[in-house]
């Protein structure tokens, strides 16, 4: 009764074509912005941003990314975090040896070097499809990751094969406080997202999704279908470069290869999955539901048993839960939490009266 | 020059064992479509059962039975729980289904058999010998002989028992298969089964190589550049993959990591897989498929 379209009336192609075509749909988008933007920053203390919202919006960003290549275009990807890798120690090596490098300027210029990086990989979808480009992005992860811990250089001959990211100056101000770095993740997420949507919904993001429902299909009708997935490689390279850049300079500090190792790529591959294939919400949603589960379970365990159990047995018990969860929820929900979002919305339609 | 034959050889003989872990990813594939990422993870369980069972006292067979009956209830477990609640998904889900199962699989064997690495003794002495001026690891022949009698008896009952001709008619096409009144879910079970007791054997052959620890999970991964090279549904291919790439990773260790760094064994297989199949998309055996609109 409240959620509806009825009386919306579309009198101009630019309402037409709006991202929230419905009033409520707009109301509460504004509403979480404004949370995320004032609420938050104003009321939030520094273990939720460090702990909980700056990690979040990263991953959200990168399953974002993954989303853009396996999701619209249907090309599986193991090699996530291995992008996010080239983006954290790219803009290391940018702000370190560029003179007066603008660090959103290093951010940018990362991205685009995990975009290239990217590119390079994505070539093999030339002749590889389905799950043999499983083996060509599982070989980019190793490879980035190998590239990384070899060549001393890429971390400035750091003994122990870290990279410690420079301060956050953007425009004199310093970005040095939870609040404030938490700040600009979410501006640059936000930003990003937004870019998502509307490349989504241009003929390159329906170009995608013709080649992933039939490629043979989607070239028949003259789609370039290598043009096409070459650009999602990118541009989804170019988003787990930001995400690993932003990893690397808004929450660790400090990062190691081997924080984007394999785990990290099948993370940001469940979130993806769990979220919905192929939604730009369903990136968060995965992001939120892959990244609160271990807390809450870890929460539930100690309020249970306390501490007398061992914390490896915890840790097991987490890991047994964490994966037949999954198995769960590709059995009831095989389209993801965006799913139940939308048929949420459709109940919405008739509340409170019955059908 | 010895010393090429060498390493080709080690590397082959290494090979072998990569090929173990293809066979049992190849066998799942065939019968069921579904691109088994548990099958390190079911190395990793057989294994532990295994080596827990020994070390409690029971003797060799008794222990290998047991595990083997072990693995048979897995496949059971996983028919039942995973892939008839998900028949008819995409392969993409069963995919995924199969990472979470993984992730159930290390949890349960670490939570039952403790996640200390255990070390495992067949009792095959690990001391090379010449042979022609070559020097040939007496375990690793002895694991060549193991993989080669475990093909040959999987392509006799492929080939001669009713079961093994009724999986081939799976793998060949779902639909015709059941029409003539195949029951899926049992030759899935069947076949899962077949693969648990594969990952024993190579649980027990890498275990005894790099004992029984977590690592051999990630050994397992390096069977996809094996599979995708041989073509993933040929058992042939699956052979003459793992020899392949035992080869050349072993080679290009010795031979290219002079010039770029060492640890190169970690992506070569992988990059190489890719660039061969640049060349040719399906592997070296797998199906060509034709694809129509």
């Amino acid at each position: 009764m409240f959620y509806r379209e009825a009386g919306q009336y579309k009198t101009a192609y630019a309402t037409d074509q709006r991202i929230f075509p419905i009033l409520q749909d707009r109301a509460a988008f504004t509403a979480l912005m404004v949370a995320a933007f004032v609420v938050i920053p104003v009321t939030g203390n520094d273990y939720w941003f460090n702990g909980l919202l700056i990690p979040l919006l990263i991953l959200s960003l990168a399953t974002l990314g993954l989303n853009i290549l396996t999701g619209y275009a249907g090309q599986i990807s193991l090699g996530s975090a291995g992008f996010m890798g080239v983006g954290a120690f790219a803009a290391y090596n940018f702000m370190l040896r560029v003179d007066g490098m603008p660090i959103l300027g290093s951010f940018v210029l990362a991205s685009l070097c995990a975009a290239l990086i990217g590119v390079l990989f994505g070539l093999s979808c030339h002749r590889i499809k389905d799950f043999y480009l499983i083996v060509a992005t599982l070989g980019s992860q190793f490879f980035i990751e190998w590239v990384l811990t070899k060549f001393a250089w890429l971390t400035d001959y750091n003994p122990s094969g870290v990279i410690t990211a420079q301060k956050i100056v953007i425009l004199g101000v310093a970005f040095d406080t939870p609040m404030r770095r938490y700040l600009l993740v979410l501006t640059i997420v936000v930003l990003m997202t937004l870019a998502a949507k509307n490349v989504m919904r241009s003929a390159f993001g329906r170009n995608c999704m013709a080649v992933r429902d039939m490629d043979v299909a989607a070239e028949v009708i003259g789609i370039n279908v290598f043009r096409t997935k070459l650009t999602a490689f990118a541009m989804s390279s170019f988003y787990c470069g930001m995400a690993g850049a932003l990893w690397a300079y808004a929450y660790v500090g400090t990062v190691e290869p081997q924080a984007f190792d394999l785990d990290r790529s099948l993370q940001i591959l469940f979130m993806a999955i769990i979220g919905g294939l192929g939604s730009i919400m369903g990136s968060f949603l995965g992001a939120a539901f892959v990244m609160l589960l271990p807390i809450v379970m870890n929460m539930a365990g100690s309020a249970m048993f306390g501490h007398s159990i061992d914390a490896g047995i915890v840790a097991n018990v987490e890991h047994i839960i964490y994966g037949a969860l999954i198995i769960w929820l590709l059995i009831v929900e095989p389209h993801g939490l965006v799913r139940l979002w939308q048929i949420g919305k459709e109940k919405l339609r008739l509340w409170p009266f019955p059908r | 020059m010895e010393f090429f034959f060498e390493v080709l050889i080690g590397g082959l003989l290494a090979g072998v064992m990569y090929s173990l872990i293809a066979l049992g990813f190849v066998l799942i594939y065939k019968a069921s479509g579904v691109f088994n990422f548990a099958q390190g993870a079911m190395v990793l369980f057989a294994a532990l059962t295994f080596v827990n069972l020994v070390e409690r006292g029971l003797p060799f067979w008794l222990a290998f039975a047991a595990t083997l009956a072990v693995m048979a209830l897995l496949a059971l477990l996983v028919e039942r729980l995973v892939l008839r609640p998900l028949a008819n998904q995409p392969p993409m889900s069963l995919f995924m289904a199969t990472i979470g199962l993984a992730i159930v699989i290390e949890g349960v064997g670490q939570l039952v058999w403790g996640s200390k690495a255990y070390g495992l003794d067949l009792g095959i002495k690990d001391v090379p010998f010449e042979l022609g001026g070559v020097r040939v690891s007496q375990f690793d022949l002895f694991a060549a002989a193991v993989a080669g009698t475990l093909v040959t008896a999987l392509s006799i009952f492929f080939s001669r028992a009713a079961t093994g001709r009724a999986l081939r008619a799976v793998a060949d096409d779902h639909q015709a298969a059941m029409s003539i009144g195949i029951p899926l879910p049992r030759m899935w079970r069947i076949v899962w089964a077949i693969s648990g007791a594969v990952a024993l054997v190579t649980g027990l052959l890498w275990g005894s190589r790099l004992g029984v620890q977590f690592g051999l999970v990630v050994v397992a991964l390096k069977a996809l550049p094996v599979l995708i090279l041989g073509g993933f549904t040929s058992v042939a291919g699956a052979i003459v993959g793992g020899l392949i790439i035992g080869a050349s990773e072993k080679l290009a260790e010795i031979y290219l990591g002079r010039y770029i760094g060492g640890g190169i064994e970690n992506w070569f297989p992988y990059i190489f897989a890719m660039l061969f199949l640049l060349v040719r998309p399906h592997g070296l055996f797998g199906e060509r498929r034709i694809e129509r609109v």
